[in-house]
């Protein structure tokens, strides 16, 4: 197995900072707009940004969620272990907001996928869009992109890109395993 | 974990704790999933499901309807009552009919214990009993476990007492079974008649005081006199037993503490409880209900997990 890595510690601070930039370039002070971290892994990756967003830039009050999509995967019954679901958690209505999904790596695309089916049972928004760490290139199953994303890579499929959090992996780093 | 280990859901007794505690983790989920503008996941879009009651049911008929239309699952409905079992048809050929309509798991209600067991052995669809005679009604019994759990926390060292006719409910045995494999202490109380004998081998004690009973308890779960099962007079009158073994206001001011109050209904008013009791704050007759949604919701999507898809 070779495990090679593709971001620490620094690169990723400066890309999270780039990153919410771009996303107050577009959404101004976030009155209108709410943040969805994917659960698991997205969790981490919006919860960083609201911070450097509220500490680092002085966004006073940003609507920040949780949404899980087990329930709505196209690959139930499909997989050989079953998935555990996690905890959604979105405690303000989306009708009419502009959304930012929020993800550690897209890959397929399907998890993308399921999660626009699985907004809609909590209201129309009015837009969505999507800001991923990593963006896994040519490995697209669906037509789907994203609006923001912090490093493009050209990984083959056998390879597994993991991004790992200080608040549950010890240290801020992208790595990528070939097994 | 995070599968079950049974195949069908039969009884609490075939279950071990860690498949409880899969099934709430579930349904907390789903209880989320209940309460958004949109309630319905579409896990089981491929799925259909027979409800197959031959025995009178509200509650739990609407409630298991709801969960599966929740899951989106195909569903379609029977009751004894409309159907050719008056005919003479048998138990294994009318579930046999309904599964050549390519049925994927069937909920049964039926008057004879150890229906859905044998159900379970001759036919090819994941079985959930809904209650089989006076034997066991497992997901009644684990809706009642997540409703203690909800609003005290835990279940585990909790006391539980179960009031009235112990004989011939199977909402009482599951119960005794799921508590005790959470690690509550379980009472009966109740006639003497309505009290199974040998019922301490199953680790549970009897006290035919109700005021000794609810002073002993964090919950009560009260049961209702089961007049449609009785061959015989199990107590002299209705009057005398809600004299003896009702719970009124005055009865449980009287005990200086505040338990918490439980019933899985149809509920007799006036006989087993009175009216300000199940409506009083300590009640959670209602959230019973709510939470029979989530939890069937929970035990039929982790069974359809394991259905074997054929494409």
């Amino acid at each position: 197995m070779s495990k090679k890595n593709l971001l620490n510690s620094k690169e990723i601070h400066i890309i999270l900072h780039r990153l919410a930039c771009q996303l107050i370039e577009n959404h101004d002070d976030f009155k209108n707009t709410v943040l969805i971290g994917i659960q698991p892994r997205g969790i981490y990756l919006a919860e960083r940004l609201v911070s450097i967003l509220k500490n680092d830039y002085n966004i006073k009050s940003i609507n920040l969620g949780q949404l899980d999509i087990t329930f709505y995967r196209d690959d139930f019954r499909r997989r050989g272990e079953p998935l555990e679901a996690n905890k959604t958690n979105i405690n303000f209505t989306v009708e009419n907001k502009n959304i930012v999904f929020i993800d550690d790596v897209l890959y397929s695309g399907r998890s993308i996928r399921a999660a626009l089916t699985a907004i809609q049972s909590f209201g129309r928004p009015s837009d969505i869009e999507l800001l991923v760490l990593i963006d896994r290139r040519f490995s697209r199953h669906l037509p789907i992109q994203p609006d923001y994303r912090g490093r493009q890579v050209d990984v083959i499929n056998k390879e597994r890109v993991t991004v790992n959090w200080k608040e549950n992996n010890g240290e801020d780093a992208v790595y990528i395993t070939n097994n | 974990m995070s599968q079950l280990s049974v195949q069908h859901l039969l009884g609490i007794k075939h279950l071990k704790k860690a498949d409880i505690d899969l099934i709430f983790k579930t349904a907390d989920h789903f209880k989320e999933v209940i309460n958004r503008p949109i309630k319905k996941v579409p896990s089981l879009r491929d799925i259909t499901i027979a409800n197959l009651f031959f025995e009178n049911s509200t509650r739990t008929k609407l409630s298991f309807e709801l969960a599966e239309k929740r899951l989106s699952a195909d569903v379609i409905n029977f009751s004894a009552s409309q159907s050719s079992v008056k005919k003479g048809e048998t138990l294994i050929d009318t579930a046999n009919n309904i599964l050549s309509m390519k049925v994927d798991l069937i909920v049964m209600r039926h008057p004879n214990v150890g229906a859905c067991d044998f159900l379970s052995k001759h036919v090819d669809a994941k079985i959930v009993n809904a209650g089989d005679g006076t034997h066991e009604h497992p997901t009644q019994a684990l809706l009642d476990s997540y409703s203690i759990r909800e609003k005290l926390g835990t279940v585990a060292g909790k006391k539980v007492v179960i009031v009235g006719d112990i004989l011939h409910s199977r909402v009482a045995l599951s119960n005794i079974y799921a508590l005790k494999l959470q690690g509550a202490e379980v009472k009966v109380c109740g006639p003497k008649t309505l009290i199974p004998k040998y019922i301490e081998e199953l680790g549970v004690s009897v006290e035919y005081n109700i005021r000794k009973a609810l002073e002993w308890c964090d919950v009560a779960n009260v049961l209702r006199v089961q007049n449609e099962r009785m061959a015989i007079n199990y107590f002299p009158s209705t009057r005398e037993y809600a004299q003896l073994f009702g719970i009124n206001k005055k009865l449980l001011d009287s005990i200086g503490k505040k338990i918490v109050i439980m019933h899985p209904g149809p509920i007799n008013r006036g006989v087993e409880i009175t009216s300000d009791v199940a409506d009083a704050d300590q009640s959670i007759i209602l959230n019973q209900v709510e939470n029979g949604v989530a939890v069937r919701m929970a035990v039929i999507y982790l069974l359809a997990e394991q259905i074997e898809r054929h494409n």
